[in-house]
C-alpha cells in the first residue's frame, strides 16, 4: 500500500503541510517525539487495527459533564448489583471473604470516581460540587493533605456524586486507644435496599461495595486506610450501617508532622 | 522551546511519555533539545530526580497544579509538576532554546565560512526579540506559567477520560494513540 512510503516523506517534510487539518495522521507524526516510533499512530490507525465505533466518536470524544445530572435507574442498578454479590460469593469460604471480594470490586471505582469527582469541579461552573470540603466553586479545589478535609470529601461531595444525598453522619472514634478509627454512617445504604441477607449470614453487609469505594478515595489521596461495613440497625433504621474507617501507622505519623507544620 | 512530558502513576511507573517543541512564534513543533541524540536519556533522567521534590511538595501544597518546583541548570532545565488527586504525576520538562551568544559560538567553531557565525548570532538575537514576550523566553515568567497550566488542565480532562474507561486499570501505560495526539493538540495550542 502507499500507506508507509508517504508516512516516511511526511517525516521527513516536517511540519510544511501542517495546516491541512484533513489528515489527522499527518499532524500527529510530525509532532511526536522523534525518539518515539512516530509511526505508531498511524500504524494503530491503519495496519494493527484500531477499531473506532462508525460514528468516529471515541472516548476522548465526550465529553465528561454530559452525564453529570444523568440518574441511573434504580432497577437496572439492583439487578446488577444482586448479579455482583452472587459472582463474588462463588467459591468463597466465608463471609469475610465474601466481603473482602466486595471491597476489591469497589476499590477500583473510588480511584475513578476521585479524578472524575475533581474533574467536574474544576470545570463544572454552576454546581459547587466540593462546597462543603470549605473551598469555593471558582477556585480549583485543594487535594485533601489532612484526614478530616478527605473525610470531609466523602461524606459530602462523594455521596452526593453516588447516591445524590450526604452522608448521615461523620464520627472520630472515642477510645483513646483508636485515635485512627472515624466512622461514616448511612442510615440507609442504597445498595443494600433490595438485598435480603439470609438468617445465617447476619454478619454480612453487601455495603462492603461502598466501603471498597471508600478504600479506594483513601488510597488514590495517598491515606492508606482499612475501610469495612458493619450492621448497626436502630429502631428507626434498621439497615443502618457504619463504614468503618482505619488510617495505617503512616498516616497518623504523617498527619502529626503536619499538624505542627499548620498545614490544613 | 523544547518539551518532554511525562505522565507517571502513584508507584511511579511511567505511564506515558512525549517529546515536542513549542508552536508558538514560529516553532515547528519539534523537540531541538541541547542533549546530542544519544543522550536523550538525559530528559528522563532530570525529569525523574524532580521527583524528590514533588513528594516533599504535595503535602505543603493542596492545589492540584504545584508551578515550576525544579531546575537544573548545567541544561537549564525547567519542570513543572501537576498532581492528579489519584496520586499521578504530570510533569513536564521545558528548556529554553540556546542563547545567541553561545549558538554563535557553536556555529562559529564548526562553520567554516564567515558569514555562518554572524548570520546565526543575528538569528538567534531575532529570535530571542521575537519571543521575549511569549512563553519560550523566560520559563519562570508567570505567563509561562498561566501556560502550563493551561497545558495541564487539558491533559488531566483527557487522563480522566482515560481512567474512567472501564478496561484501564490504575498503572497501566497509556498506549492510546488518540490520548497522544490530544496531548499533541493540547501542546500545540499552549506551549
Amino acid at each position: 500500500m502507499a500507506q508507509p512510503p508517504r508516512h516516511a516523506a511526511m517525516l521527513s517534510l516536517s511540519n510544511s503541510n501542517s495546516n491541512s487539518n484533513s489528515n489527522s495522521n499527518s499532524n500527529l507524526s510530525t509532532a511526536s517525539d522523534s525518539r518515539q516510533p512516530a509511526h505508531l499512530a498511524t500504524a494503530s490507525h491503519s495496519s494493527t487495527g484500531l477499531r473506532v465505533p462508525s460514528n468516529r466518536k471515541t472516548i476522548y470524544d465526550r465529553h465528561l459533564n454530559r452525564s453529570r445530572n444523568a440518574e441511573l435507574s434504580r432497577a437496572s442498578f439492583a439487578f446488577l448489583f444482586a448479579e455482583m454479590v452472587t459472582y463474588a460469593q462463588r467459591r468463597v469460604t466465608g463471609i469475610q471473604d465474601l466481603e473482602r471480594r466486595l471491597n476489591e470490586q469497589g476499590y477500583p471505582l473510588g480511584l475513578r470516581l476521585l479524578d472524575l469527582l475533581f474533574y467536574r469541579t474544576i470545570s463544572g461552573s454552576t454546581s459547587s460540587a466540593l462546597s462543603s470540603s470549605s473551598s469555593t466553586s471558582a477556585s480549583p479545589p485543594n487535594r485533601p493533605l489532612r484526614i478530616l478535609p478527605l473525610l470531609h470529601l466523602i461524606h459530602g461531595p462523594l455521596w452526593r456524586l453516588l447516591f445524590n444525598r450526604p452522608a448521615d453522619a461523620l464520627e472520630h472514634s472515642v477510645s483513646p486507644d483508636t485515635p485512627n478509627e472515624y466512622m461514616i454512617t448511612d442510615n440507609d445504604p442504597l445498595v443494600n435496599t433490595y438485598i435480603s441477607v439470609p438468617k445465617e449470614m447476619s454478619m454480612l453487609n453487601c455495603a462492603a461495595f461502598v466501603a471498597g469505594i471508600i478504600e479506594g478515595v483513601c488510597d488514590g489521596c495517598g491515606f492508606e486506610a482499612k475501610v469495612t461495613a458493619h450492621n448497626q440497625p436502630t429502631e428507626m433504621w434498621p439497615g443502618r450501617t457504619i463504614f468503618l474507617l482505619r488510617f495505617g501507622e503512616s498516616v497518623m505519623e504523617r498527619e502529626k508532622v503536619l499538624e505542627r507544620a499548620g498545614v490544613k | 522551546m523544547s518539551y518532554y512530558f511525562t505522565i507517571l502513576s502513584p508507584t511511579d511507573v511511567p505511564l506515558f511519555n512525549i517529546a515536542f517543541g513549542t508552536s508558538k512564534s514560529g516553532g515547528d513543533g519539534i523537540a531541538r533539545f541541547r542533549f546530542p541524540d544519544t543522550a536523550q536519556y538525559m530528559n528522563q533522567f532530570i525529569i525523574h530526580s524532580s521527583l524528590d521534590m514533588v513528594e516533599e511538595a504535595q503535602w505543603m501544597n493542596g492545589n492540584m497544579y504545584l508551578k515550576h518546583i525544579d531546575t537544573y541548570p548545567p541544561a537549564s532545565a525547567y519542570i513543572s509538576a501537576f498532581l492528579t488527586p489519584s496520586g499521578a504525576r504530570f510533569l513536564l520538562l521545558h528548556q529554553p532554546p540556546q542563547l545567541p551568544s553561545t549558538a554563535a559560538s557553536a556555529s562559529g567553531t564548526s562553520g567554516s565560512i564567515l558569514g555562518g557565525s554572524f548570520s546565526a548570532s543575528a538569528l538567534g538575537g531575532g529570535s530571542s526579540r521575537a519571543s521575549a514576550s511569549s512563553v519560550a523566553a523566560n520559563p519562570t515568567s508567570p505567563q509561562t506559567e498561566e501556560a502550563v497550566r493551561q497545558f495541564m488542565g487539558e491533559v488531566y480532562e483527557n487522563y480522566v477520560k482515560t481512567v474512567m474507561s472501564p478496561f484501564y486499570r490504575q498503572g497501566m501505560e497509556i498506549r492510546s494513540s488518540v490520548f497522544r495526539s490530544r496531548v499533541t493538540a493540547a501542546g500545540r495550542k499552549w506551549l
